[in-house]
């Protein structure tokens, strides 16, 4: 099938600016996008530069927007958006800089996700086996570790997008979905001892009471993680721990109190 | 310049888990990776980890599995320490938070996998690779390692035959940079990319193999090239795991064809032996249009979501098929290099300053064939080892004094190739006629006038490679030049695999000869050392460890 791509361009040595780029091509049937931008770089244009590695949707290299919604480009088959040829629109992330073509910089995506500790801080010296631990509760926690940190749902967060466009510096914004449910993947381990810290750090400002529960995140994770549930369960379990002093929290709380008190809201 | 006790190439699970051991120790060491350390093909690994956990189980028969898988090739004091110390391992990357699926009273649980007479692989559902090597990421953040992202080593620095450091490129910057270290160890992976289709990720190009041989270090066992039994159209995997859990394999008849070629073992027999078995088959006319099928049907829609669901989810993004309802078309794709670099048991090669772990090593452990699941096991044993190893010799050595002048000298080098005219002529043709020129000549099965056949096209491509450039000039992020210099290192690998294996005249676990179809212990139960030089490369012979296993007919 012939397929068209219009690609925006960016070269910081060029001078040239951000400008976008057409291709036309013949393709496989099976194509997907991934597959498309590597034919064009084989055969049309090697200067086109985009990351991508293992072709499967399990290394996280290879998301972009496309017709404007972060996706995995090896998981997006042009087929499914251009049944009839139409132009298919291949940018790179939103929410993070470029530094060439579809290539963002993640640097402050990698620094968020280093903010909520990522790693178990258990209470005292392990067992001398491995933890003793639900088979149901590492199966839900599987789903969550399952985030690839493509970066899909970062790209696509209103709220980033937002603070962003209103001017905040990259490092004082929302900490941002994908942060959040590597956050969480360790508050909801059993083994992990730290959740009072964690969840009092995640209270503050710039933390999970940031989220406006649009929604997009969920919609765009190639992954089926769900950072924005995530969010809500830290939310939860930050509630139960009493940490309520946060505007949000404090919104939340009051919003109960009325709809139990009035039945109104 | 830069410097550091421990400069580890690769960020994989085999560097990270060199680089948390060697910090561990109290060196000062730091990673350097062409991809940011998530990005590593480690995370492709689906199936799990093998490890003798089980009450009835024991480290004998963990070892035992895996020196019949390797045809006997294996040396069987790498394997010792390899099984012996395995459940401490995965013990340890249980506490460092790793979701290992379990069992009902919560401990680990183990699945069957291809060639153990146990069910001894641990796993997380069908991502194993991939949750480890996000834990060790993890704890390489929380050890605060230095990681030097998307910076691509170009060559090593050697100084009176030692070891010395790194050159390397930011790829952001297009900035060359001179890296001393009293060590180098060397942990990029598999060469997967020099066969064309291959399971392996697109950077999976032999490069510390390639760089570690220019540098005089020996590679082993090259010939030994694994292919999966399982691939979807375009190579990519789908997990033991799945036969594991209980898959048929089918023909076009609807036979389990296993029954033929390994009747007590069926579809877990080793991957040689099935990929070969599925090859026949397909050779002989009946094939589903060049596939076999893999039938989870019967395992039910439950199974098949709780524990495979990645696979679920790749059938039906690839092939379109849901695995539920449906067989998914596969057929054998190459998948594992069981050679590399040789090292000691402490990873140590050949070369002073020089070590190696994971797929770019060659311990041996995996012989002429790998079993499922003992790969991800060698890059966290092996790992382990080689930074504790590293850790110990940085003591013994005084620091690099490197001159800067390597640096422009390999700017020059990388210059010429920039200013090369780009003609008709490119790096993409090339690297795909050697791809289908490894995969038909030098592939599943082979006969010295196919390897002569492949030999000649190599030598052809390596001078058609010399006069080659690119379109892309630029500085920044240009993946074009990277992927010229990737081409390079393989095609000194894809000589040297097909040399290895027109050598071996005989036919042992991956290396199928059709002119020499038995195994032959009397003259070749012994490894094949290749050695660069600028004129050819030359070879020799390494003796294999024989402990307590002696050589018997494989049978599975």
């Amino acid at each position: 099938m012939q397929a068209k791509l219009r690609v925006r361009r960016f070269d910081p040595e060029s001078g040239d600016g951000v400008h976008y780029q057409s291709y036309v091509l013949e393709v496989p049937d099976y194509a997907t996008v991934l597959d498309i931008l590597l034919q064009i770089r084989e055969e049309l244009d090697d200067s086109l530069a985009l990351r991508c590695s293992c072709c499967s949707a399990i290394c996280g290299s290879c998301a972009m927007r496309i017709n404007g919604q972060a996706r995995l480009a090896c998981k997006t088959k042009a087929r499914d958006l251009a049944a009839d040829g139409e132009e298919i629109l291949v940018e790179p992330v939103g929410n993070m800089g470029v530094i060439k073509d579809l290539v963002a910089d993640m640097d402050s995506f990698w620094q968020k996700a280093r903010a909520v500790e990522p790693w178990l801080q258990p209470d005292g010296p392990p067992p001398e086996r491995e933890y003793l631990v639900p088979h149901e509760v590492m199966r839900a926690l599987t789903d969550v570790v399952a985030c690839i940190m493509c970066g899909a749902c970062v790209s696509d967060c209103t709220v980033l997008e937002t603070e962003l466009g209103l001017g905040k510096p990259p490092d004082q914004t929302f900490l941002g979905p994908a942060a959040l449910a590597k956050a969480y993947r360790y508050v909801g381990d059993p083994r992990d001892a730290a959740d009072a810290n964690r969840l009092a750090a995640l209270s503050r400002l710039e933390g999970i009471w940031d989220c406006t529960r649009c929604n997009f995140c969920v919609e765009v994770c190639p992954k089926g993680v769900a950072p924005m549930d995530q969010i809500l369960a830290l939310r939860r379990k930050a509630i139960e721990r009493g940490y309520d002093e946060y505007l949000g929290a404090r919104h939340t709380l009051e919003f109960e109190k009325t709809v139990r008190e009035s039945s109104w809201l | 310049m830069l410097s550091h006790d421990v400069l580890v190439i690769g960020a994989g699970l085999a560097g990270m888990r060199a680089a948390l051991e060697a910090r561990r120790k109290g060196v000062d060491v730091a990673v350097l990776t062409k991809v940011h350390p998530v990005r590593s093909h480690s995370t492709q690994a689906q199936g799990g980890i093998n490890a003798a956990l089980g009450e009835d189980d024991s480290w004998e028969k963990h070892a035992f599995d895996t020196v019949k898988g390797s045809d006997y090739l294996g040396d069987q004091d790498s394997i010792e320490i390899f099984c012996r110390e395995a459940p401490g391992d995965i013990i340890e990357l249980e506490h460092m938070g790793t979701v290992f699926s379990r069992r009902e009273d919560g401990r680990i649980a183990q699945r069957p996998f291809g060639g153990a007479a146990f069910p001894r692989t641990c796993y997380i559902a069908d991502i194993t690779g991939q949750v480890l090597l996000h834990v060790l990421y993890e704890q390489l953040l929380q050890a605060g390692v230095r990681v030097y992202e998307e910076w691509f080593a170009t060559s090593l620095i050697m100084e009176d035959g030692a070891c010395r450091g790194a050159l390397a490129m930011e790829i952001r910057s297009g900035q060359l940079q001179a890296f001393g270290a009293k060590v180098v160890i060397m942990a990029t992976g598999g060469l997967g990319r020099v066969y064309e289709p291959s399971t392996n990720s697109l950077i999976s190009t032999g490069d510390g193999q390639a760089l570690a041989y220019r540098a005089g270090a020996g590679l082993m066992d090259m010939e030994f090239v694994q292919f999966h039994p399982t691939a979807l159209r375009n190579g990519i995997l789908v997990t033991e795991g799945a036969r594991g859990e209980g898959a048929y394999l089918l023909n076009s008849k609807g036979e389990r064809f296993m029954e033929k070629y390994a009747p007590k073992m069926m579809e877990l027999a080793s991957r040689d032996v099935v990929s070969r078995a599925e090859q026949t088959e397909i050779d002989e006319g009946r094939g589903v249009d060049g596939f076999i099928l893999l039938d989870l049907r019967h395992l039910g829609r439950e199974k098949i979501l709780e524990r495979l669901p990645q696979i679920h989810e790749l059938a039906l993004d690839i092939a379109g098929v849901d695995a539920i309802d449906e067989p998914i078309p596969i057929r054998p794709a190459m998948h594992y290099a069981m050679g590399g670099i040789k090292t000691d048991v402490h990873g140590a090669s050949l070369l002073p300053g020089l070590y190696a772990a994971g797929e770019c090593a060659c311990v041996t452990v995996h012989g002429a064939n790998r079993l499922g699941g003992n790969s991800l096991l060698e890059t966290v044993v092996f790992g382990r080892r080689t930074g504790a190893a590293a850790a110990e010799y940085v003591d013994r050595v005084s620091p690099a004094n490197v001159s800067e002048a390597l640096v422009s000298h390999e700017g020059d080098r990388i210059k010429t190739i920039l200013e090369r005219p780009d003609g008709r002529d490119s790096v993409a043709r090339i690297r795909m006629e050697m791809g289908q020129t490894m995969n038909q000549y030098v592939g599943m099965f082979r006969t010295e006038e196919g390897l002569q056949t492949a030999a000649a096209k190599l030598a052809e491509l390596k001078e058609r490679y010399k006069q080659v450039g690119v379109q892309d000039k630029s500085r920044v992020f240009n993946t074009s030049l990277l992927f010229h210099l990737e081409l390079g290192n393989m095609l000194d690998l894809a000589e040297a695999i097909a040399l290895a294996a027109s050598h071996r005249r005989e036919s042992r676990g991956a290396q199928f000869r059709r002119d020499f179809p038995q195994r032959d212990d009397e003259v070749w139960l012994k490894h094949i050392v290749i050695r660069y030089a600028p004129e050819g490369p030359g070879l020799d012979y390494s003796p294999v460890s024989i402990t307590r296993w002696q050589p018997e007919r494989r049978v599975y």
